[in-house]
């Protein structure tokens, strides 16, 4: 594709799943932060989501099988670190997937992904990844981990 | 050469403090904690990475990787209490919350740096730095407000320690040049900012503030505690025995 049409690649790269949480895309993680044609070539910039994310090498590969399956090979993937990658940058339809996915997305009140109860306790600042905190319920006692706001 | 020098000391600071970081990795007395001290370290891992290939471009002949991995052990500028061994968890806890809590306040400042890519890192760090110092807080008040034992013991690590809290505040002539320029940061402004952070932490954590008396120095040209070298030697290790290996 060599028309320059940046619409298509934001496509393409919305069918690029979070390797850490399949359930979204690098475009609704927010990492994916512009995406222009410059002499005939498609720049993509991304930015970590936390400095030492390992998750941004997976992502990065992903993006370039996604676009090579695709026929596409004009392009190039810079990092940038600035502005640095917010929760806020997550829309509501974003959250919610993940609420479903089971980990309890990005707010002030923390909700229980589980039975929804908005009684919970801190466990660590940080769970399985550095994203995200563990927490449990004190209503249905599970455990669960949540995205943290940054 | 000022900027390269300057980023490569907040490069190894980092570095160093995330590799004795790692060592906790299976070691720790939970797997939460195990956890959240592996995380920590990786979030210093990822801002070392930052930094070294900016210090790669401003050099323009090194890599990243051979800043981290072949350089020797004088030619480090991380502070000295980023080098100091683990020691028990407590040890641990009081270095992490030290240095935390002083790079909170500089990142806080480089933030707000002329250069870009300075104060990119900064602000991104900032936020992570923000919980490395919450969680180390935390476990202050747990351990200074907990036992006798661990009162006795968390006491004591902060007395070893405090002689490295000196360093966090010099400023050499790289620094007062960088800063004269809206490069870098004054560190002496921060120290009150730093009083009040360890003040009331202490006083939260029924722990005594110890006298500074001999403080340590000499990191900003290279020079280190017999610790270093050690860290070096078992970090660097592969590449020093099969250079330029990937896999
Ligand atoms: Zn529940």
């Amino acid at each position: 594709m060599q028309n320059g049409n940046t619409e298509k690649i934001w496509e393409l790269l919305n069918t690029v799943p979070d390797p850490e949480i399949p359930v979204i895309s690098v475009v609704e993680l927010g990492v994916i932060r512009n995406v222009e044609y410059v002499n005939k070539t498609y720049l993509i910039s991304i930015t970590p989501t936390y400095s030492g994310c390992p998750a941004v090498k997976t992502f990065q590969d992903d993006i370039k099988i996604c676009l090579s399956k695709n026929g596409i090979d004009n392009f190039d993937i810079k990092l940038v670190y600035f502005p640095a990658w917010t929760t806020d940058w997550m829309s509501d339809s974003t959250k919610k997937k993940l609420l479903k996915y089971g980990i309890s997305p990005p707010s002030k009140k923390i909700i229980c992904p589980q039975c929804k109860s908005t009684s919970t306790s801190l466990v660590s600042e940080f769970g399985s990844t550095a994203c995200k905190s563990f927490h449990k319920c004190n209503e249905c006692l599970e455990p669960f981990e949540h995205f943290k706001c940054i | 050469m000022s900027l390269l020098n300057y980023t490569l000391r907040i490069a190894d600071s980092s570095l160093i403090s995330g590799q004795r970081l790692a060592e906790w990795c299976t070691n720790a007395h939970t797997l939460e904690e195990d956890i959240a001290l592996s995380n920590i370290a990786l979030d210093l891992f990822g801002q070392a990475n930052i930094l070294l290939e900016y210090a790669s471009e401003l050099d323009g002949n090194k890599t990243a990787d051979d800043f981290a991995f072949k350089r020797n052990e004088r030619e480090f500028f991380n502070l000295k209490m980023t080098e100091q061994p683990n020691g028990h968890f407590g040890d641990t806890i009081v270095k992490l919350f030290l240095f935390s809590s002083f790079n909170f306040l500089f990142y806080n400042k480089l933030s707000q740096s002329k250069n870009k890519n300075l104060s990119a890192f900064a602000f991104k760090s900032l936020k992570e730095v923000k919980y490395h110092l919450k969680h180390s807080k935390s476990w202050m008040v747990r351990l200074g407000d907990g036992t006798k034992e661990s009162n006795k013991k968390v006491q004591e690590s902060l007395n070893s320690l405090w002689e490295f809290t000196g360093e966090f505040f010099e400023m050499d002539e790289i620094d007062n040049e960088l800063n004269k320029k809206g490069i870098g940061v004054n560190n002496k402004s921060i120290k009150e900012d730093w009083n009040n952070i360890i003040n009331t932490t202490l006083l939260d954590s029924k722990l005594k503030r110890p006298e500074d008396g001999y403080m340590q120095t000499g990191s900003k040209s290279g020079l280190h505690t017999e610790h270093l070298g050690r860290l070096l030697s078992e970090m660097q290790y592969l590449q020093r025995a099969y250079p330029d290996a990937k896999w």
